[in-house]
């Protein structure tokens, strides 16, 4: 079986159900002919569609760039303290210059997000190498500072209400055509990563390998940092927190295929879109007409898959 | 030829190395040897540029180490560390693959797989090619390393005891290749021996160091006395000859 292609199948399959699956019974194969279906099509389903498959594949790349330079399976960028350091960032920037024109807030957030990240790759360096576990408890705790720090100074501020857009969890049911295009941003720094795959996959290997090889661990370091970071910052200003994507994904895709990023980010982009688009569909069918945020839902599955991986690991190791 | 001149390196208090100046030749196999926690593998380290200089120079072939880009030192030598423990789940091919990353930088040409297999083939892993890392033995893992940094096919190779992990024959086979890389290919290769003959059999040049200080250097001849093998070990040792070889009797 080609993974890959395989993978996109589904994901397409999920795509055309997302584009037919609504509120609003039209059919869409009307929308040459009806205006009203044509509206729906072009400014709800299809950003929401497009959304949601940015997003999966962007959170999903950038959770297996993070792993690789914390040479750590049980970290994805919602468990690093990356997407509350974004909000603090954010909220700096709206309180220090509240009229700064939108790249200046998104800049101020990515900026913010990477110092945060930075900020806990210096802390697990510290840890005993062993101690796996540790390093998820770290970004755990660094996570709860940061974010507690944000949410005071959200509530001093009066823009409490902004910080839980941003860090509860995440849904696709405001994304209308004009309110989700920063998403293109994480996709192309994801897509950036693609480019870097081999020098994160030699990161991963250690620093002395990728210094022996030619690389600068610290240069590839920052570029990684900047990849998880834009991704994060972008994804949590336009739809809040998305959990367990950049965690489970990577995983799976490790599990199946290694960790030769070359070959298996592709991979890990496709399976993020499939696994987000498939809670988001569930969060849409569960209770039609009404919604359940996608973030909901992946609370759950994401749990279960990650729980289940844990539980199978010593087999594989 | 390596040339290391005045080279002191510390790590907070603490002296690891003081006041090396020496020069390993060109086309040889050199043997590093001497107790634990001599430096041997600070000075490996720091001649790879794994560590930055503190005090003192190092020049790869006329090119100072500190002024020379690490991508083109990358093409001049190749380093092994002493802890490969590697947590990546890679296939055995696409590790050493990595070894080529310096030559290809990401654009991989049938001459570097050529040299994989080659590498692969010569460290009895053709078998095993397909195979994760984390799925074989530390002996076999310790292989592929090996495998991965004569696929840089540098000039200089520096291993810091490569024959950690490897059984009776493969360590034999190892220091076989060695020698060959370095008489057939002309390649010159440094490296950390902890099994003293091994050094004594194969070893071109042998620089002995004790607390931070290179205190012999020279052929097995000159250097694996009973006298100065004493000293360096602070035990008792004796030295007879095997086909002309000094051959070291440290075991009873
Ligand atoms: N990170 C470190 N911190 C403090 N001391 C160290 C560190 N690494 C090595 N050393 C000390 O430096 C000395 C030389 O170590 P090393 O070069 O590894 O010796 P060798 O390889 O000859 O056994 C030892 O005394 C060791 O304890
Ligand atoms: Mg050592």
């Amino acid at each position: 079986m080609r993974l890959l292609p395989a993978a996109m199948l589904v994901l397409v399959g999920l795509a055309c159900a997302s584009l037919t699956i609504g509120a609003a019974s039209i059919s869409i194969l009307e929308a040459s002919r009806d205006p009203w279906a044509a509206l729906i099509l072009m400014q709800s389903r299809l950003p929401r569609t497009l959304a949601v498959i940015l997003t999966g594949a962007a959170l999903a790349v950038a959770g297996v760039v993070l792993q690789a330079l914390v040479r750590n399976r049980f970290v994805g960028p919602e468990t690093t303290g990356t997407a509350e350091s974004a909000t603090l960032g954010l909220l700096a920037v709206t309180i220090v210059f509240p009229a700064s024109p939108l790249w200046a807030k998104m800049v101020a957030a990515s900026v913010a997000a990477m110092l945060g990240t930075a900020l806990f790759v210096a802390v697990i360096r510290r840890l005993p190498v062993r101690e796996v576990m540790l390093v998820p408890i770290a970004g755990l705790v660094l996570s709860g500072v940061i974010g507690s720090v944000a949410t005071f100074v959200g509530w001093q501020t009066d823009l409490l209400q902004y910080v839980n857009g941003w860090l509860l969890s995440g849904e696709f049911s405001g994304v209308l055509a004009g309110r989700y295009e920063l998403l293109w941003v994480a996709a192309a720094a994801a897509g950036l990563a693609w480019f870097a795959a081999d020098r994160f996959a030699i990161l991963g290997l250690g620093d002395n390998v990728a210094t022996g090889l030619g690389l600068s661990p610290a240069s590839v370091m920052r570029l990684g940092l900047a990849v998880v970071a834009v991704v994060t910052a972008m994804v949590i200003t336009t739809v809040g927190l998305i959990p367990f994507v950049g965690l489970v994904v990577p995983n799976i895709v490790a599990r199946i295929m290694g960790d030769n990023l070359r070959a298996s980010i592709p991979v890990v982009a496709v399976f993020g879109a499939v696994l987000l688009l498939a809670c988001d569909l569930l969060g849409r069918l569960i209770r039609y007409p009404y919604e359940i945020p996608v973030g909901t839902i992946l609370g759950v599955v994401g749990a279960a898959i990650f729980l289940w991986l844990l539980y199978r690991r010593p087999a594989h190791g | 030829m390596i040339r290391i001149s005045d080279l002191s390196y510390r790590i907070g208090k603490a002296t690891i190395l003081r006041d090396i100046s020496t020069e390993l030749p060109k086309g040889a196999l050199t043997a590093l040897i001497g107790p634990n926690g001599a430096g041997k593998s600070t000075l490996l380290r720091l001649i790879g540029r794994l560590e930055p200089l503190q005090t003192g120079s190092v020049s790869l072939d006329g090119a100072d180490l500190a002024s020379t880009r690490t991508e083109d030192l990358a093409l001049r030598m190749a380093v092994l560390g002493q802890q490969t423990a590697i947590a990546s789940r890679l296939r055995l091919r696409e590790l050493v693959g990595f070894g080529r990353w310096p030559h290809h930088r990401g654009r991989p040409c049938a001459k570097d797989s050529a040299i994989v297999d080659e590498a692969l083939a010569g460290f009895a892993l053709g078998d095993l090619a397909d195979r994760f890392i984390d799925e074989i033995s530390g002996g076999q893992a310790q292989r592929a390393y090996l495998a991965m940094t004569v696929a840089q096919d540098t000039d200089w190779l520096l291993l810091d005891e490569p024959l950690n992990n490897l059984d009776m024959a493969h360590a034999r086979a190892l220091m076989c290749r060695l020698a060959e890389l370095v008489r057939g290919s002309g390649k010159s290769v440094v490296t950390v021996i902890h099994e003293v003959n091994y050094a004594a059999a194969w070893a071109d040049h042998v620089v002995a160091m004790k607390d931070g200080r290179i205190v012999a250097q020279g052929t097995p001849h000159e250097v694996l006395t009973s006298e100065t093998l004493s000293m360096l070990y602070d035990t008792p040792v004796t030295v007879g000859t095997h086909q002309d070889r000094p051959l070291i009797l440290h075991h009873v």
